[in-house]
């Protein structure tokens, strides 16, 4: 996500809290499809992901790839399921903050939830639904020895503030589009770019690409093969960049930020901190509400166990139908709830804008 | 049934039977074979399944397909023998091959 939005997004969250009926942590088919399902009972939901687009994992790891087994649908890729969710889902005008981390899930004095994202962004809810699949995806961080330490300080995995770089060598490593529209927009910023990749080839736009090597020509950045390799520093501080040829020989490129894009990884992450029991980086739930241990939090999808769980897309379909009945009992309580069917219901057909 | 042996970073090598048709990564998987994560299953989207190709099996196994080069960009350590090994379908005439799990997969 762009800075400006997410700066734009701070400014938001710092003038109010947010205030919904539901929040659902993670925007994977499953956290989609449970707008649906609490929209039918009347509950407004927002949606976070830390990804910049809908769609977990079928979004981001197999967007062209087919699926067979969605009921009545002989053969759908990923992205195409998304879609047709998000249609599904727009009567009920869900909203999204998507490219920010939920961190902090704390209980508010009235029984509901507060819930705040590493962009300050604070919503408070009456349910919580965690839908956060395999965990959040988080860069990949490079196996080079110590690098905890300069994490934060002068490796950066994103850029929130470009001008944090003013008159700073950068070394930024990767072919993708990350990589290169973050050297396209630092090299007027920095004091030197340096874009280290291990070959001469490039996922990324052409169009990227070819505006590099017009930068490298006019001798405004410097391009250079191979592999990271090491990090030389001091307490954090970053100086040199070590990194490795085809043919194992190194060479050293003077740094004071690092800039590694090698793709995402899924990681648990702030799930596990927030009290829960888990059971294997999973939530154990009941099968009838799919609560968890703690009341009015719900867990449904890939993240959910109970005894025969599936890490299947249909039965997180199944288990929020029933997570929807059980969290309407706490946001409408002593409010009756009448089965009904979509095909056959004047109420439904209101809500769903097809009266 | 042809014979893979992986042969992890500390030097440990396990060998296994796949079948024709199966992928490298798949039965390291089936097998609990360590080193090998293959977190997106197979999609060629996440470079968890990184393997070194034993330089005796280069030419056998061949080179990787313009999608899978790209996503090695995601994986570390990468050399001239270096697959995604759900990319690797088993052959008879693959029998016997040896792959190396590199110590990290991300
Ligand atoms: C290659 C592949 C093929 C598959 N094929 C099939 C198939 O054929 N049929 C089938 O049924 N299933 C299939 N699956 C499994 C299916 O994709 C999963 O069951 C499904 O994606 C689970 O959906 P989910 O919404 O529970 O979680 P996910 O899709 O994992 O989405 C969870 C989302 O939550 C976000 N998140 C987590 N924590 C946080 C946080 N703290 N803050 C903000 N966001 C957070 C993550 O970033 C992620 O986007 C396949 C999976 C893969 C990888
Ligand atoms: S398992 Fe993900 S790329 Fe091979």
């Amino acid at each position: 996500m762009g800075s400006e939005q997410a700066d734009r997004m701070n400014e938001t969250a710092k003038r109010a809290t947010l205030k919904t009926d539901a929040v659902i942590i993670g925007a994977g088919p499953i956290g989609l499809f449970a707008v649906f399902e609490l929209g039918l009972v009347d509950i407004k939901a927002h949606l976070i992901d830390v990804l910049d687009k809908p769609g977990g994992q079928c979004a981001e790891l197999y967007p062209e790839k087919p699926i067979y087994d969605i009921p009545g649908i002989a053969v759908i890729n990923g992205q195409e399921l998304v879609d047709r969710l998000l249609a599904q889902i727009k009567p009920f005008a869900p909203t999204f903050h998507l490219g920010e981390r939920v961190d902090g899930l704390t209980r508010t004095k009235d029984g509901g939830f507060r819930l705040t994202t590493e962009l300050g962004t604070e919503i408070e809810a009456k349910v919580v639904v965690i839908a956060a699949g395999g965990g959040a995806f988080e860069p990949k961080r490079p196996p080079v020895p110590g690098l905890e330490a300069y994490e934060g300080k002068s490796v950066f995995y994103s850029v929130r503030k470009p001008d944090a770089f003013r008159g700073k060598n950068i070394v930024i490593v990767g072919g993708g589009d990350s990589a290169l529209d973050w050297t396209l927009n630092l090299v007027p910023v920095a004091k030197r770019v340096t874009l280290l990749h291990r070959r001469d080839q490039f996922r990324a736009a052409p169009a990227s690409v070819n505006k590099m090597h017009g930068l490298v020509a006019e001798g405004k950045m410097n391009f250079m093969l191979g592999q990271l390799h090491a990090l030389e520093g001091e307490g954090g501080k970053l100086a040199r960049v070590l990194a490795r040829r085809g043919d194992n020989s190194t060479f050293a490129i003077e740094a004071d930020a690092l800039l590694p894009f090698f793709g995402l990884t899924m990681k648990l992450g702030p799930v596990a901190r927030w009290g829960l029991n888990l059971h294997e980086e999973r939530i154990p739930v009941d099968t009838e509400k799919f609560q968890s241990s703690a009341p009015g939090i719900f867990a449904i999808g890939d993240i959910s166990h109970y005894p025969g769980k599936l890490k299947l897309i249909l039965s997180g379909f199944h288990e929020a139908a029933l997570m929807a009945q059980a969290a309407h009992a706490i946001v409408h309580p002593g409010k009756k709830l009448v089965f009904q069917y979509t095909t056959t219901s004047t109420s439904l057909h209101k809500k769903l804008g097809v009266a | 049934m042809p014979k893979i042996t992986y042969i992890d970073h500390g030097g440990s090598a396990r060998t296994v039977e796949a079948a024709v048709g199966s992928t490298v990564m798949e039965n390291a998987i089936k097998n609990s074979v360590p080193g090998i994560v293959a977190e997106c299953g197979g999609a060629c989207s996440c470079a968890t399944c990184h393997v070194h190709v034993d330089e005796a099996w280069k030419e056998k196994v061949g080179p990787p397909s313009a999608m899978e080069e790209d996503m090695l960009d995601f994986a570390f350590d990468v050399s001239p023998n270096s697959r995604l090994s759900c990319q690797i379908k088993m052959t008879d005439a693959l029998d016997g091959l040896i792959v190396r799990t590199p110590e990290r997969q991300g």
